[in-house]
């Protein structure tokens, strides 16, 4: 409770500050470099200072204001599209981070466990990420900054055939670009 | 519980090493054959004498016991052991039906195996009918020396439609796909074509990206399959001979199960370029496309009708997953299947008359078959996991994907589910099968 408490109060900041900076076009550039990060920027001021505070080394979106990486697999009740309340908050963090960088895109790749169809857990994993799709241009994401690809059960995250690895089957994964 | 996951990662580390060592470029290995139920309580009685063959031929190259293997996985006919025989004739002038009466040998084939004066291998044989001492073969098959196994099989074909009436299908391919390390990030997938036995298999190509959903042309020179190897899904037509590969779709979201018209110019498909997975047909003369399906459910896996007048999909519309037809002049939408909440990957009997899918059957998908008219549905497999039900061109038995103990193989199960065989590959999983139409091999 206290977890999702938090995660709220720093979705309503980001939500807010997702708010100024679309107002006045130009995003604001605070000065938030670190001393050593300081050294290296000067050649390349393409860079919005912003994103060294979103994202990480190797791209991959933060949890707003911590040093955290924000999680970027969600999982599906079988047979199910349907995404988990639990899930939402990070989602709509997602929707924050895509909106405040319209410069970045995304890939949600949508999975499923073994069990039925080859082709039908095809069209079940584009079923899986297109709720997220949705979710997110719902949120104020450009349809541009997202693709989307459907591995039905071909890439399996857990090769077993028992419960536990299906459930970790049954996902849906953002690759940010 | 853990010891067996902890056994399986060992298992899978050592194939890893072992694939490293040879390299990253395999050799394609043939599948096993494992008979699992010989089916039926009476099956006819055959004796194949063992053939005579010149010290041209290695004696791997045994056409009898190729025809005596042939026979026998149909699981319509029981071989006579050749430690039984009372006499070895290669020429009809030396068969003396009683040798075979007494054994209760119904039906008795002898042959000799040469090569021609043209450098071509001969192989003459003859079928005889014990109990009316009657010659109902005489024959020879030519061709080159390295089709013997050609040879051998289309002497079985013509033997099971002399005894059954039903055209032989021995001659006949498979298409499947081999996954190794499946499940990991080295995982590779090729494509690969074997005899119907699982011999002589050969890579038609190879991907680190998953490769599914091959089927063949109806005239059996060329196959389509879906593959990734672009990151992305798209839908590739591949000339058999030449190896020459052609992009057929490659639409943004779904370009899935392709399956070629009955006259091979059409081409049935699923795009959901349009947001949803709906049934296309390509006129491939023009690459023009015809929208079939219109609903917002998923609308997949369509296989033609014998006439090519109507398809036969997969569709939740009404909640779950069952099997449809839709006629492709009218639109016109009909429900096939109601028994049970999983009914998917449907293929139609040669007859037309007759449906095989997968069913789930308290929460275990398995393939059955459906008698249209009769509505009456029978499961023939107990295997679990069981996926891409493919029909042999006569009719008699049908090619799916399976896993016993956590491997994929490929299964044969005859129609009414007596006859059960199996070919794993020592090479990897193997899945997606597909049984080609009738083909000249000779």
């Amino acid at each position: 409770m206290i977890k999702l408490q938090s995660l709220s109060v720093i979705l309503l900041a980001l939500v807010l500050a997702g708010c100024a900076s679309t107002a006045t076009e130009e995003p604001v550039e605070p000065v938030t470099d670190t001393v050593d990060e300081v050294k290296v920027t000067p050649p390349e001021p393409v860079v919005a200072p912003q994103e060294y505070s979103a994202f990480d080394e190797d791209l991959n979106p933060r949890m707003p204001g911590t040093n955290r990486l924000l999680p970027r697999t969600y999982y599906f009740e079988f047979d199910s599209a349907v995404i988990s309340q639990d899930d939402l908050a990070s989602l709509e963090m997602h929707a924050t981070i895509l909106r405040n960088n319209r410069d970045r895109s995304v890939v949600i790749e949508g999975h499923c466990d073994e069990r039925g169809t080859r082709e039908y857990n095809l069209a079940l994993g584009e079923r899986r990420a297109d709720t997220i799709r949705s979710y997110l241009t719902s949120a104020g994401v450009s349809p541009r900054q997202i693709e989307m690809v459907s591995y039905g059960e071909e890439r399996p995250e857990d090769p077993g055939n028992m419960e536990a690895s299906w459930a970790r089957n049954r996902r849906a994964v953002m690759i940010y670009r | 519980m853990r010891i067996k996951s902890v056994s399986r990662t060992v298992f899978r580390i050592c194939v890893w090493i072992s694939v490293a060592g040879i390299g990253t470029v395999q050799a394609a290995q043939s599948l096993d054959t494992i008979i699992i139920d010989a089916g039926y309580d009476k099956q006819t009685r055959i004796a194949i004498v063992p053939f005579s063959q010149g010290p041209e031929f290695s004696r791997l190259q045994a056409f009898s016991e190729i025809v005596e293997f042939d026979l026998a996985r149909s699981g319509q006919f029981a071989p006579t052991a050749r430690d039984n025989m009372l006499s070895y004739p290669n020429r009809a002038e030396d068969v003396f039906f009683r040798d075979w009466r007494i054994l209760g040998v119904e039906y008795l084939v002898i042959g000799r195996a040469g090569i021609d004066p043209a450098g071509k291998l001969k192989v003459d044989y003859h079928l005889f009918d014990v109990f009316n001492e009657r010659e109902m073969i005489v024959d020879s098959v030519t061709t080159s020396r390295s089709g013997w196994r050609d040879a051998a099989h289309r002497i079985s074909d013509r033997i099971f439609e002399a005894v059954t009436g039903i055209p032989g299908a021995f001659s006949t391919k498979i298409i499947y796909v081999l996954a190794q390390n499946s499940g990991m990030p080295n995982a590779h997938y090729s494509l690969e074509l074997a005899d119907a036995d699982g011999e002589r298999a050969k890579t038609l190509f190879s991907s680190n990206e998953p490769l599914l959903s091959a089927s063949w042309a109806p005239d059996g020179n060329s196959v389509v399959y879906v593959s990734f190897e672009t990151g992305k899904q798209t839908i590739v037509l591949q000339d058999l001979q030449s190896g020459a590969r052609q992009l057929i779709s490659d639409f943004t979201g779904i370009n899935g199960s392709p399956v070629l018209s009955p006259d091979g110019r059409r081409l049935a498909m699923v795009l959901s370029k349009d947001g949803n997975p709906e049934i296309y047909v390509m006129d491939l003369a023009d690459r023009s496309l015809s929208r079939i399906t219109r609903h917002h459910s998923i609308d997949t896996e369509p296989t033609w009708t014998e006439d090519g007048r109507s398809l036969i999909f997969t569709s939740d519309r009404g909640g779950r997953p069952q099997i449809y037809k839709v006629e492709l002049g009218t639109n016109f939408v009909e429900r096939l299947t109601f028994e049970g909440d999983y009914n998917a990957s449907a293929r139609l009997l040669p007859d037309g008359q007759h449906l095989i899918f997968v069913h789930r059957r308290a929460g275990i998908d398995h393939i059955a078959w459906l008698d249209l008219e009769r509505d009456d549905l029978r499961v023939l497999t107990q295997t679990a996991l069981d996926e891409s039900p493919s029909v042999a061109p006569n009719g008699t038995m049908l090619i799916y994907a399976t896993q016993v103990q956590g491997k994929g193989i490929l299964a044969v199960v005859s129609i009414d589910g007596r006859v059960k065989y199996r070919l794993p590959s020592s090479s990897g999983d193997v899945r997606e099968p597909a049984w080609s139409p009738f083909i000249e091999t000779l």
